[in-house]
């Protein structure tokens, strides 16, 4: 009674967000938008152009996934959320799926009751310092002072590095990237300290690019990926496929360009034929049309053209795809068996 | 003998609660307390149950647990390994530190720029207008950006004071430092020290400090009762004796000596590895800060200042020289005592906004409460609810013990009207 | 001797003062040079002066406002004032002006939020300025009810319906009165207007809603089937027009990137005019090839739309099948199988809700609050919130000076709390705990669970206030209404408040001010007014390591806002001050 007493209430001033339901899909697909949580504004990986549209690696993944559940990518809106409300909104409902570059930990698993859905990036905690500085070691770095962005878990890697070497250093905690980049560039900081993919792409924004080192020490893992609440598998699923579909599509070489081609009739590739649909069910079995994957693959191509897009060594974030690469090329980027 | 008609028994209808003005009001407030009642407990309802659903019970047991992480200004001794109860302590230290300088610097600045604004000098009025309007326009929030970027863009980095023709030099001979990571300035250093006092086991109190303050407050004392004396013989024979370089000796003799006796010096900073070291490091996100917060409050208080001095009447100080009392005496017996009724309480009350103010600290990551527990320790928790009230109950501290500040001044400068 | 006089019999003729008491000569000795202090704080006041414009002069003048990134910008200002020179990239809100303002509201609806805020001010100013026509107040109590309509969308029935609920209780009141007893009325009446909103206007909404559906459905569809037809060319046209002209503009990037290399590395007179024409000629293929863009995330905005809703319809029929198999179903069933059948039904129901909610929409179409930003989204915030908390100061203040010790304790617990915690605190609940405080299920926005929280706290601030003007009124005012007989609400309505808010208005503008201004606080939750969206366009490659243009800009923009309100204010507190003499 009471509940509906304020629901009404809500629904007067016409306002009333979707009510977080067991399962998402059936909100998603009711609604017709996908809530997708992203970075307030990190270069690379989610920035707003002048019309308003966000664009980005995280932005990628989240168009994807609006491609699979509703066919198209356009369908979502997109929620900036801090260090400090993305897990907040996530819990209460307000988006579908967080894809903001999020590190995925035990605690935020378990304590927080989240469902990471796989890796997007694997990336790790890395040093950059003025070359003038003369340092080639992140243990040099004795009495350094060092910029860090709060509510990560930078800081926490950075508090456990300098005491496992048992050296000192003099922490300037600072809310966003741009800020810590303004101080970076000043010299209010001898070292900026984040994500390896984060320097890389503030350091190439710089106007002398080459002045500047990152340190070869990497003090962490950072396996970055989407994630959703605990309690809707189905829905986790989804999220989880929908990334593995990016993943699988370039290891077998699907393309946004021959993906129409490789569609419209099946391929003599059999795995090809399940991941697009045109053979099994599996579209049925997540409560998806057949033809999700290619909606997913559509809507910025593969995870090979996403990367290369926005944050890959033709663009000015300039990050080479190491870790990121496909098993076969030696990297850790290895989507289970579409079978 | 007629009676007086008894005045009819009331009797008791269920009507009268309404319609009675004896029982009215009772009806309304057992109505109001009933309806804040049960709105309180739906919300507490609703909250148990969200939280019992998200598995994550209201308790406290996280704050004594190991914070892990740093924090780089703290006024009492903190590393990592403390609890995040610790953590929450420095940031409150670090709050009451920058609301009190603040104030502290708004203040003065404000009081200057109130006269000033009343100067008969032009371009020194128009200066200050424009700085008032200009100030108070804008977001606080905006300024303290605005300021942190000024102090990094524009002073040099510690780098810069390396080399043989530094691009930098420290000022007052070697030994102040301005650099975009903050000022260093020049430390007590004591080579005979006492040692520390441990309070309660949790931080320590510097003994050379206390021993100063001791002899400051004994000092003082004695000197008052000189004065006293001094007020005594003047009432007794209309003649004052002269007593300031007696009231001179007596504070300034025994500090000196107590200092001597400490072996008392300065440590000036030094410029070693990527910092300098030594000294005391005020950050620049300390000074951006206060700044910014004094800055801005100071054109309110400017105001206040203004309306203060404008609203004593003309009368007032015609009066005072009609009775044949100096320009001076008029200000300091007169003017002032009446402007500071007007005054003292709009002023307190800009001291509260600072110090609420004071938590966008955040914005240029200076470690305040907003900081460690509304911020990191919150973060890394994931104790949202608990958090957030031990912030709110803090703040909504500090702001009472502001407020009984004013109660009792204005009690105490109330004027007494008949 | 008597002869003899002191006394000058002719006066002597009026002599001009001395050239140095008149004129400017004069102007300048009275007011700067009066005596050794003020020449020094004049010569330090000119040197101060001096110092700063020298500083920002060159800075504004030597500034960029066509180029499309910062790297752009430095060469533009290299190549048109020196390689020394240092200039502002103005060029970054020329690109993105519409965005600080408007945030990602929909850009074909622009006119919604100009209409809205133009009609705000024509409902406020016979409030605020009273050489205005009184008629004109018959507008402004209709602004709170239109003005969200048209930020917000949706149909018009909810609007018109929630207005009606007001006229219900006018009527209930009136007839209360007449019959049985004015005490009684004016509860009655309110709680016949709250069961209206909360249990009337939604299903009338719906109802109508549905039945406007229903006539429009094989309408809507063949329109949808043909925008769904239709629009995909339109798209692919477009990708074709986008994919030529971006050739273009690529091969005239890159020549001029050449050319900006040429420059850095020989500074010429040719090679900096060769860069400056080039940025110049780029600007017009640039803007040709953005308004494309802009055309085509429209079209596909579109399309999206007409999709869902296709899907929507043309499952309608099975949807409604569905719905009348499982309600068959569920009156039989019992236990688990029942709460299983109920959700599906739910689910089912929402899809159903949906599709007629968007054919039978009779309004506006409805924008999401999470699509505010920027300037409109600060000037939502504090409307709303000096708006609804009006009416909620005004009982705080009251019942802060009732005689009542229960209620007054609560409205002073409140309102000391309140003002005792700082706004980001606030803001904290606001984000992280406002959905705990609710039934479990209920989530609505951010920005929405924002505008509560800043309500709450301007009304804090508006009882006090309101409070001060209560105080002002003089105690005959009080003793002239008991005399008059008025109970308690009339003598409110009628002699007090009227007064009281009057004297007010000053205060109540600086709480406006105020809370506009600390609407930048929102930023720190991460909603992207003004401040938060400069952190976002900084995100951008282009704009990367852009500070002091995007704070200028916005600081310049609150100035002017909260400024013009100040004087405002000033202007009123004079008209006042006279009123009373």
């Amino acid at each position: 009674m009471k509940k509906s007493v304020i629901l009404g209430a809500l629904t007067v001033a016409g306002l009333l967000a979707g009510a977080a339901g067991a399962a998402t899909l059936d909100d998603v697909k009711a609604r017709g938008k996908l809530n997708c949580g992203i970075n307030t504004g990190l270069v690379g990986f989610a920035a707003p152009d002048a019309n308003g549209e966000w664009s980005g690696f995280d932005v990628a993944y989240c168009r994807a996934l609006a491609g699979a559940v509703l066919g198209d990518p356009s369908a979502i809106e997109f929620v900036s959320l801090t260090g400090k409300t993305r897990f907040t909104a996530l819990a209460s409902g307000e988006i579908d799926a967080l894809s903001r570059n999020t590190t995925w930990t035990l605690t935020r698993d378990v304590d927080l009751k989240f469902t990471f859905v796989g890796v997007n990036y694997y990336d790790g905690q890395g040093f950059m310092v003025p070359k003038a500085l003369g340092v080639t070691s992140a243990k040099e770095l004795d009495g350094a002072t060092v910029c860090i962005q709060t509510g990560t878990t930078t800081e926490l890697n950075l508090a456990d590095f300098f005491r496992t070497n048992n050296i000192s250093y003099e922490p300037v905690p600072i809310e966003t990237n741009a800020e810590a980049q303004q101080q970076f560039l000043a010299g209010a900081c001898d070292v900026y300290t984040t994500d390896a993919s984060g320097l890389a792409a503030t350091r190439a924004t710089f106007e002398n690019p080459g002045d500047y080192a990152i340190l070869p020490e990497i003090i962490s893992k950072e396996p970055l990926g989407p994630l959703v609440r605990h309690g809707d598998d189905g829905w986790a699923d989804i999220a989880r496929w929908t990334l593995n579909a990016l993943i699988a599509a370039e290891e077998l070489g699907v393309t946004s360009a021959n993906i129409d081609e490789m569609a419209a009739a099946p391929t003599s590739n059999p795995e090809i034929n399940r991941l697009l649909g045109t053979e099994g069910n599996m579209g049925e079995m997540l409560g998806l049309p057949a033809d999700w994957a290619v909606k997913a693959i559509k809507a910025g191509g593969n995870y090979g053209e996403i990367f290369e897009k926005y944050i890959g060594e033709t663009t000015p974030v300039g990050l080479a795809r190491g870790l990121n690469a496909q098993w076969t090329n030696g990297g850790l980027m290895y989507a289970p068996p579409f079978r | 003998m007629s009676t007086i008609s008894n005045s009819p028994k009331a009797e008791f209808r269920l009507s009268m609660l309404i319609y009675d003005t004896r029982y009215r009001s009772m009806t309304i407030q057992v109505v109001a307390l009933m309806a804040f009642m049960l709105m309180a407990a739906w919300i507490i309802n609703n909250t148990a149950q969200n939280l019992a659903d998200l598995g994550k019970p209201i308790q406290f047991g996280f704050l004594t647990e190991s914070a892990q992480y740093d924090i780089n200004q703290s006024l009492i001794e903190y590393d990592n390994q403390d609890s995040h109860l610790r953590a929450s302590v420095v940031g409150l230290l670090n709050t009451l530190l920058v609301a009190v300088l603040g104030c502290a610097l708004a203040t003065v600045l404000g009081v200057l720029i109130g006269v000033l604004r009343l100067s008969t000098n032009w371009l020194v009025a128009r200066i200050m207008t424009v700085y008032v309007e200009m100030f108070r326009n804008v977001p606080v929030l905006l300024w303290i950006v605005f300021v942190m970027a000024i102090l990094i863009e524009s002073l040099p980095q510690p780098r810069a004071f390396r080399g043989e023709n530094p691009e930098a030099s420290m000022l007052f001979g070697d030994s102040v430092a301005l650099t975009n990571r903050g000022f260093y300035i020049p430390e007590p250093l004591f080579s005979r020290p006492l040692g520390d006092l441990s309070v309660l086991g949790a931080f320590n109190v510097s003994l050379e400090f206390l021993v100063i303050v001791a002899v400051l407050v004994v000092s003082f004392f004695v000197s008052g009762v000189i004065r006293k004396r001094a007020d005594r013989i003047q009432n007794e024979t209309g003649i004052r004796p002269t007593t300031w370089y007696l009231r001179l000796v007596v504070i300034v003799l025994p500090v000196l000596a107590v200092l001597i006796a400490l072996g008392f010096h300065v440590g000036k900073p030094e410029l070693k590895g990527f910092n300098f070291q030594g000294g005391i490091h005020m950050r620049t996100s300390l000074i951006a800060l206060w700044l910014a917060l004094s800055f801005y409050t100071a054109a309110f208080i400017a105001e206040i200042v203004r309306g203060g001095i404008l609203a004593i009447s003309r009368g007032q100080s015609e009066a005072a020289a009609a009775l044949g009392l100096r320009p001076k005496r008029i200000m300091s017996l007169v003017i002032l005592p009446q402007a500071m009724r007007v005054i003292i309480p709009p002023l307190i009350s800009q001291y509260l906004n600072l110090t609420k103010n004071s938590s966008l600290a955040i914005a240029v990551g200076y470690m305040d409460i907003t900081g460690t527990l509304g911020g990191i320790t919150m973060n890394q928790t994931g104790r949202e609810l608990e958090c957030v009230l031990l912030l709110m109950l803090v703040y909504l501290t500090i702001s009472l013990i502001i407020s009984l500040v004013m109660n009792w001044y204005n009690d105490r400068v109330k004027l007494v009207e008949r | 001797m008597s002869n003899l006089s002191y006394v000058r019999t002719e006066m002597l003729g009026e002599q001009s003062p001395p050239g140095t008491a008149i004129g400017i000569v004069g102007w300048l000795r009275a007011n700067l040079f009066s005596n050794w202090l003020n020449t020094i704080l004049t010569l330090v006041s000119l040197v101060f002066i001096y110092q700063v414009f020298a500083a920002i002069l060159p800075w504004l003048i030597h500034s960029s406002w066509t180029a499309n990134s910062l790297q752009e910008c430095r060469a533009q200002v290299d190549a048109a004032y020196g390689m020394a020179a240092e200039g502002g990239c103005w060029a970054v809100i020329r690109e993105r002006y519409l965005q600080l303002v408007f945030g990602f509201y929909p850009s074909e609806l622009y006119w919604r939020p100009i209409l809205a805020f133009g009609l705000t001010l024509v409902a406020l100013a016979p409030i605020l300025f009273t050489a205005l026509p009184r008629k004109m107040l018959w507008l402004s109590p209709f602004a709170p009810f239109v003005v969200p309509w048209l930020l917000w969308g949706g149909t018009v029935w909810v609007p018109l319906l929630v207005v009606a609920g007001l006229g219900l209780a006018y009527v209930v009141t009136r007839v209360l009165s007449s019959h049985v007893s004015g005490l009684l009325a004016v509860p009655v009446a309110a709680l016949v207007a709250i069961l209206w909103w909360l249990y009337a206007v939604m299903p009338v909404n719906d109802a109508v809603t549905a039945m406007i559906a229903n006539q429009r459905i094989p309408d809507v569809s063949a329109d949808m089937r043909d925008k769904v037809e239709i629009l995909p060319g339109e798209i692919a046209a477009l990708d074709a027009q986008i994919a030529a002209l971006g050739q273009t503009v690529g091969r005239a990037e890159a020549e001029k990137d050449a050319l900006v290399s040429a420059l850095e590395a020989a500074e010429t007179e040719a090679a900096r005019t060769a860069v400056l024409s080039a940025i110049h000629e780029l600007r017009g293929p640039r803007d040709a090839l953005a308004a494309l863009e802009k055309q085509r995330l429209v079209r596909n905005e579109e399309l999206s739309r007409a999709r869902t809703l296709l899907a929507g319809l043309e499952a309608l029929p099975e949807n409604r099948t569905t719905r009348e198999t499982l309600l068959a179903q569920l009156a039989n069933a019992t236990g688990a199988a029942r709460g299983d059948l109920e959700a599906r039904l739910a689910t089912v129901d929402n899809r159903i809700a949906s599709v007629v909610k968007e054919v039978g929409r009779v309004g506006l179409i409805p924008v999401e609050s999470r699509r505010f930003g920027g300037f409109m989204l600060s000037i939502t915030i504090g409307l709303v919130a000096i708006t609804a908390s009006l009416p909620i100061g005004v009982m705080l203040a009251l019942g802060r000076q009732s005689d009542l010790l229960i209620l007054r304790a609560i409205c002073v617990g409140f309102i000391e709390f309140i003002r005792g915690v700082p706004l980001i605190t606030l803001l904290f609940v606001a984000s992280v705990l406002l959905n705990y405080f609710l039934p479990p299920g209920t989530s609505f926005d951010i920005i929405l669970r924002v505008m509560i929280m800043v309500t709450l706290f301007a009304s804090a601030y508006m009882a006090e206030v309101i409070r001060g003007g209560l105080a002002a009124l003089p105690k005959g005012q009080y003793e002239a209404a008991d005399a008059l007989g008025l109970d308690y609400w009339k003598a409110q309505r009628l002699i007090i408040m009227p007064q009281a808010l009057k004297i007010s208005i000053p205060g109540i503008v600086s709480t406006f001010i105020g809370v506009f201004k600390d609407t930048t606080l929102v930023s720190i939750i991460g909603l992207l007014d003004p401040l938060g969206l400069s952190n976002a366009i900084r995100a951008n490659t282009a704009w990367n390591g852009i500070v002091w243009e995007l704070y200028g800009f916005i600081a310049l923009m609150f100035f002017v806002f909260c400024f013009s309100m100040s004087r405002y204010s000033m202007y009123l507190e004079r008209k006042l001050r006279t009123g009373h003499r």
